[in-house]
């Protein structure tokens, strides 16, 4: 591996509660919740009938009526978040070279808002199974193959460089920033545009969740139905949203007076090859890229100031991920202060990991780690840290970022401060 | 670019002219293409009729009974894959550390004709009869997530989405990770979405051909290039470490020597496509002259557009007719991501058997300059293989595949 | 009106649909009645998936807890039966 440092250097969050960076920080940091009673359907047929939902008006926020078309709801949302994390970066794409300039767009579920509504129409209502071409929308192809985020966003910010979609469920959001430091490091690029997007609120995700009762029956009080840690917690409460990222290499981006959010210090990924849906109980795989990841940064535990869990709200992962911290951090596991800001964003699926690289910086901006909504009753098999309802000011200087996902996918990203970090 | 190289052990092949790596070779260099008109639905109500299927998989034969109800036919098929390539390569999973193990594969859409039948249920009997299965079934993901599980593979794994062009990206993504450590990966992918719902999404590409004429419906480079037919299938290619594979005493088909990829600029924007840049950056990756490339396997898109792009890369890399060039999907159809991983397994074999697969049923239009190895196999020196993919949306990937033994040649 | 009874017949057809597993699970020996499903080598998504079935078959609803209570065959039949026989008295 090559002595190249990635870091941080623009970012942007769409996200439940509001659009922008600085709405979805005084949201998290407030410690408000934006978990709502489904509106985008009507959930009376569902088991689960809450959701995260984004207010979102893509016409407002720069898209042309002929894009807001083509592309679906997720697509949508990474657009504008590039736009935006290139914007706050600074960097002057007109002046640099596109093939320098790559784009990593993760997604769990790609277009599936698309695919529910015009799967409803050529169909007609589940009723034709030799179903009909002539009502397809011209844009289904790209719904088809969610490649097409990644093509928009490249289009929209000028890059010409190596691109893809990364789609490991729910861990794409760290991947996807993974992977695209590691074209940084290696140099094939020298600038990605990296984050996720998803926008799953749609019947057919809530009907598939429904079936595996992962998803929170809760719904006398919306506001307060996700609740990861809380010995209450039945279920995760689903989300949408996106962020994106600005990845350069440390010293070109301190050449150009860059604002230094971050640097990405390490990273791992790793497959407990056990359920496509399950988790044993021990943790060891997670543990494992937790440990792998702290290894590139070169960082003890001791080290971390902050984690971002994974923290969705389910009995079984956040005893899953209590677990694999204990066992990866040994004694500092239980010292660290710990949140999950699906609490109050909800879970958005392949996006969220990327939220959270964001939150996890954002932390370190402005030395303050957000709270875990809604944490209010104990329970003996989650006895750690979990920094419940209120925000706390502390020195943030390293922060462990985690996720796990259908298909067993454990990532582990470790983000430190560039002023601090010493090799 | 550092650090160990990365080299292929075995290969696992589910293709419309041949289930398994060597009844799809001898299909292959014997000219026997596998397209024909779609059997797994009625297609005549539609204006594509013709698919690449691939003939023969039986998953009761080759899966636990348990696995099925969880598993579209692509993921069937890629479970199968996976173990043959594992036997191929003469590994047993089960007796090497789970953690050196990872899986990358690529996607394009899915599980799609799993998410057929759940969205079928939804919408006309209601959400309570969604199957458990539809949360991972159908997603992008679940080919890495049941390999890794099937095979106990605990390692890095990693999916990735660039249309047809992510076939070759899944490949470079498994030797980042070798370089970083990772001994074996299970790397390619397998495709299928051959139902009406994928079928119809598929037509409005715009890229389909409409010919019912299996010898005349996908014709690369020709003047009567009509848009392409889509197959299913592909192929899961084992990947090691040099010096793993040396350790082990391991049979070693080439090398993944070098890899580029580029996005073609926005549409509009009067800007040259982007293709032969990347495979200028893969052939510099692997620090070879477009010289000392023996042969092409050619994306072969089959609009003239495209074609024609491909052929001015191609040109303007190599001279005219400067190098052997084949497109050996033209008997599977374009196999979306799948089709790349296929063609790298069919650049290995090349390799070992001295010997160009053909073009079948298309005649260059002499305006490209190509030197098409058409209708017969050509018997050549072949060291070092061009693998070329695009992706609907100017993805661009390429890579370069180089006979073994030369792993330890300088690399910049 | 008559309960209907929910036989390990009945159960049988609906596991092999919803989970597989006929080539390794002697489905005839009534020993399995009383094996618990995770021996018999069906885990939870297994059991979800044939919980949802039954359900949808029989027009029952099965609490959420209840599959994960249920051990064994025996006791997933008996309960089934059970909210069979409270489904008829209701008619």
């Amino acid at each position: 591996m090559s002595g190249r440092r990635v870091v941080i250097t623009g970012m942007e969050v769409i996200a439940p509660g509001g659009v922008g960076m600085k709405e979805f920080w005084s949201l998290i940091s407030e410690g408000r919740t934006a978990t709502r009673s489904i509106t985008f359907f009507d959930p009376a047929p569902f088991r689960s009938k809450v959701a995260a939902e984004i207010d979102f008006d893509p016409h407002a926020r720069g898209l042309t009526p002929q894009e807001v078309r083509r592309m679906d709801r997720a697509a949508q949302l990474a657009v504008v978040a590039a736009r935006g994390a290139v914007a706050d970066s600074g960097l002057d794409m007109e002046a640099g070279d596109p093939a320098q300039v790559g784009v990593t767009v993760g997604s769990a579920v790609g277009a599936t808002m698309g695919l529910d509504t015009e799967y409803r129409v050529v169909s007609d209502g589940g009723r034709l199974d030799l179903v009909d071409h002539r009502y397809a929308a011209p844009h289904l192809y790209s719904h088809l193959v969610p490649s097409s985020f990644t093509a928009e966003v490249a289009w929209a910010v000028g890059a010409e460089g190596p691109s893809t979609v990364v789609s490991t469920g729910c861990t794409s959001g760290i991947d996807s920033i993974g992977y695209a430091a590691e074209l940084v490091r290696e140099g094939s690029a020298q600038v990605m545009v990296a984050g996720s997007s998803d926008a799953p609120i749609s019947p057919i995700t809530m009907a598939c969740f429904d079936a595996i009762k992962a998803t929170t029956p809760r719904a006398d009080d919306p506001a307060s139905a996700s609740r990861p840690f809380d010995g209450t917690r039945n279920g995760f409460v689903l989300g949408e949203g996106t962020a994106f990222v600005v990845l350069e290499e440390l010293e070109a981006a301190r050449k150009r007076g860059a604002h230094l959010y971050a640097e990405v210090a390490g990273y791992a990924t790793r497959s407990n090859a056990y359920h496509m849906t399950g988790l044993r109980p021990d943790g060891a795989e997670m543990a494992e890229a937790i440990k792998v990841a702290l290894g590139e940064a070169r960082m003890e535990p001791d080290a971390l100031d902050y984690i971002n869990a994974h923290g969705s709200g389910t009995k079984q992962n956040d005893r899953h991920e209590t677990a694999a911290f204990k066992r990866a951090l040994g004694r500092r596991a239980l010292s660290v202060p710990i949140s999950s800001i699906k609490s109050m964003v909800g879970h958005s699926l392949g996006a969220i990991g990327s939220i959270e690289i964001a939150a996890s910086a954002l932390a370190m901006e402005y030395q303050v780690v957000p709270p875990t909504a809604n944490l209010h009753t104990r329970d003996p098999e989650c006895d750690l840290d979990y920094v419940p309802l209120v925000a706390r000011e502390v020195a943030v200087d390293a922060v462990l970022s985690v996720g796990s996902g259908f298909g067993g996918f454990q990532s582990a990203m470790v983000l430190a401060r560039p002023e601090r970090s010493v090799r | 670019m550092s650090g160990a190289a990365a080299v292929f052990t075995g290969m696992g092949v589910a293709a419309p002219n041949g289930l398994g790596a060597d009844h799809w070779w001898a299909a292959t260099c014997g000219g026997t293409s596998g397209i024909g008109r779609l059997t797994r639905f009625d297609p005549s109500g539609y204006p594509s009729k013709l698919a690449g299927q691939v003939p023969g998989f039986v998953a009761g034969d080759h899966l636990p009974s348990r696995l099925l109800p969880q598993t579209d036919r692509m993921t069937r098929m890629a479970l199968a894959a996976a173990d043959w390539a594992l036997a191929d390569a003469g590994i047993d999973p089960a007796a090497l550390p789970a953690f050196d193990m990872g899986v990358v594969t690529a996607s394009s859409s899915g599980g799609f004709e799993f998410g057929q039948e759940e969205l079928r249920k939804l919408w006309s009997q209601g959400a309570s009869h969604v199957s458990a299965y539809q949360s991972f079934a159908w997603f992008y993901a679940v080919n890495s997530g049941q390999i890794s599980i099937r095979n106990g593979m605990k390692g890095p794994a990693g999916v990735v989405v660039s249309d047809q062009a992510g076939g070759l990206d899944a490949l470079a993504q498994a030797r980042r990770l070798i370089r970083r450590g990772t001994a074996l990966i299970v790397a390619g992918a397998v495709d299928a979405s051959l139902c009406p719902w994928g079928w119809v999404a598929q037509q409005t590409s715009g890229r389909l051909s409409t010919s019912e004429e299996p010898q005349g419906a996908y014709l690369p480079f020709d003047a009567g290039a009509c848009g392409y037919v889509p197959g299913e299938g592909g192929a899961l290619l084992i990947m090691e470490s040099a010096q793993a594979a040396r350790r082990r005493g391991a049979r070693v088909y080439g090398e993944l020597a070098g890899y580029g990829a580029t996005m073609d600029p926005a549409p509009g924007l009067g800007r040259p496509p982007a293709l032969r840049r990347a495979a200028q950056v893969a052939l510099d990756d692997a620090g070879v002259t477009a010289g000392e490339v023996d042969a092409v396997f050619a994306d072969a898109a089959a609009s003239a557009d495209l074609d024609e792009v491909e052929a001015e890369a191609i040109g303007a890399l190599f001279g005219p007719h400067g190098v052997p060039v084949t497109a050996p999907k033209t008997m599977t159809g374009r196999l979306y991501s799948g089709a790349a991983p296929l063609d790298v397994a069919g650049a290995l074999l090349a390799i070992r058997d001295q010997l160009i697969p053909p073009t079948v049923h298309t005649r260059a239009r002499p305006a490209y300059r190509l030197d098409l190895v058409a209708r017969q196999p050509r018997p050549a020196a072949v060291r070092t293989v061009l693998v070329l993919a695009r992706g609907h949306g100017g993805f661009n990937s390429a890579a370069v595949i180089r006979a073994a033994g030369q792993e330890d040649a300088a690399r910049p | 009106m008559a309960a209907e009874v929910f036989t390990l017949a009945d159960l049988t057809r609906i596991v092999l649909e919803a989970a597989g597993g006929g080539e390794s699970v002697d489905w005839g020996d009534e020993k399995v009645l009383d094996t618990e499903f995770e021996a018999l080598g069906y885990e939870s998504l297994a059991l979800l998936e044939t919980g949802g079935r039954i359900e949808r078959e029989y027009g029952i609803s099965l609490d959420d807890e209840a599959l994960s209570d249920m051990p064994t065959p025996r006791a997933l039949i008996e309960t089934v039966n059970a909210h069979l026989s409270a489904a008829a008295r209701t008619v």
